[in-house]
């Protein structure tokens, strides 16, 4: 049904407040995403034992915790719809655009509190030697929102088959790999004195068409995997 | 039957010609070795196209719901991941007397391993959903999804990031020297090859969808 870009905005941000209301309820991705998050940095921390990591090795294992604790908590999110056997309710409610926009912002709003906590934590405990703030900041933003944007759609897949969470890890890999190749890139670059925005230019420019290809597609099949 | 005595005409002019030309040789000691890339760089072509038609073909099956295509979707997928393998192991055998060692991590090799993941991947979700049409849905979005992130691991990043093959740029910034000038002899091998791989692999499509369709008919006798 065509819908006014006015009205899908504002059911997105309808299904934005209702999936933050049962977060709150419940808080089981906030809590799995986090706790995850935090083992790995303690892990990683009590394993390198106080040595000072290169740059590389800072952005790897920073990617590396960022990654793996959104996959703990960005499954959920389609998942948890036909568990509680809600789906048809919100696909009664809302048009399929509107869904995936709500939970697009939701999973952007989660990571970002993520990232928030995380990076911080993982400056303290393994350490960071950010010599290029702006562009360690873009990095992170880009790199988020590209994951978001690329896996929303995976869990949208993964909540229709029958094993989905194992199942989420293992497809969602692939989709993430460049994202994270570059990002991991970009954020070294961030890391190491001298060098900046220029340097990092093509990272960018490829997290950014990655980034804007992956979403496009999730909106042009969002509506096949939703509405099936 | 015109087309098949075609490529098999081909194929044997590219598998003599591959001995009996002069190796494609840029700089190396070794100049011989480099006869593999008669067959190495068309089955990376060959890898694509085969991806490529299971894209196509999961377009078709969203466009028309057929589950006929949804059928071809699996095969084409299945031969791209069988010319894959033949890629990374042609490619490793190569890089072991150019480079030294079987594996590199050099772009190309990152994406080709990535491409492996990227269909292993999607084989694992067919596996994991039962009901047909479910299946031939969620696996012609993976399929748009995974091809996507294909075009970035084979047209974008080997050109963008440092590395061993042809066509990357250079650690030292110099681009000069990167690129493989093909002589003409050397081009008239592997142009055929590059189209006589792509047409055993449609061949070899073409049969294997034959006898998936025909097992599918005598399953409802």
């Amino acid at each position: 049904m065509p819908m006014k870009s006015s009205g899908s905005v504002k059911r997105s941000i309808a299904v934005f407040r209702k999936d933050i209301k049962c977060e709150l309820r419940t808080r089981y991705a906030i809590n799995a995403i986090l706790m995850f998050a935090v083992v790995t940095v303690f892990a990683v921390s009590w394993a390198i034992g106080g040595v000072g990591l290169t740059e590389v090795l800072q952005a790897s294992l920073l990617w590396i915790v960022i990654y793996f604790s959104c996959l703990a908590g960005l499954s959920q999110s389609f998942v948890k719809e036909e568990e509680s056997k809600t789906a048809l309710a919100l696909r009664l409610y809302s048009p399929a655009e509107a869904v995936l926009g709500g939970k697009l912002i939701f999973n952007l709003v989660l990571l970002v509190v993520l990232n928030i906590i995380t990076v911080p934590l993982f400056g303290i405990f393994v350490g960071l030697n950010i010599s290029n703030f702006w562009l360690f900041f873009t990095m992170i933003l880009i790199g988020t929102v590209g994951i978001v944007g690329a896996t929303t759609i995976v869990a949208a897949i993964i909540s229709k088959t029958s094993v989905k969470g194992a199942l989420f890890a293992v497809i969602s890999f692939p989709m993430i790999l460049p994202l994270l190749i570059m990002a991991i890139s970009g954020t070294k670059k961030a890391l190491i004195p001298g060098l900046g925005f220029a340097e990092a230019r093509m990272e960018i420019q490829v997290l950014i068409s990655y980034l804007v290809v992956m979403t496009v597609l999730g909106f042009l099949l969002f509506d096949t995997v939703w509405n099936d | 039957m015109w087309w098949k005595l075609t490529i098999l005409l081909v194929i044997s002019w590219v598998c003599v010609g591959a001995w009996i030309f002069p190796p494609p040789t840029p700089i190396e000691d070794n100049p011989e070795v480099f006869r593999i890339i008669y067959f190495h760089f068309p089955m990376a072509i060959g890898t694509v196209v085969a991806f490529g038609l299971g894209m196509y073909y999961s377009i078709r099956y969203l466009a028309t719901r057929n589950l006929k295509y949804d059928l071809r979707e699996s095969l084409a997928a299945k031969l791209g991941i069988i010319f894959c393998v033949l890629t990374t192991i042609s490619g490793a055998i190569f890089a072991k007397h150019t480079w030294g060692a079987y594996w590199n991590w050099d772009p190309r090799e990152t994406s080709i391993f990535m491409l492996l993941i990227v269909y292993a991947a999607y084989f694992a979700l067919r596996s994991a959903v039962i009901d047909p049409d479910q299946r031939a849905n969620l696996s012609a979005v993976y399929s748009i999804l995974g091809f996507a992130s294909t075009i970035f691991f084979i047209f974008i990043m080997p050109r963008i990031i440092p590395g061993l093959h042809p066509g990357a740029p250079k650690p030292t910034g110099a681009s000069e020297g990167s690129i493989i000038t093909f002589s003409f002899k050397t081009a008239i091998v592997l142009i055929p090859s590059v189209l006589a791989h792509i047409g055993l692999l449609l061949w070899i499509n073409k049969l294997s969808v034959d006898i998936a369709e025909r097992n599918k008919e005598l399953e409802h006798v």
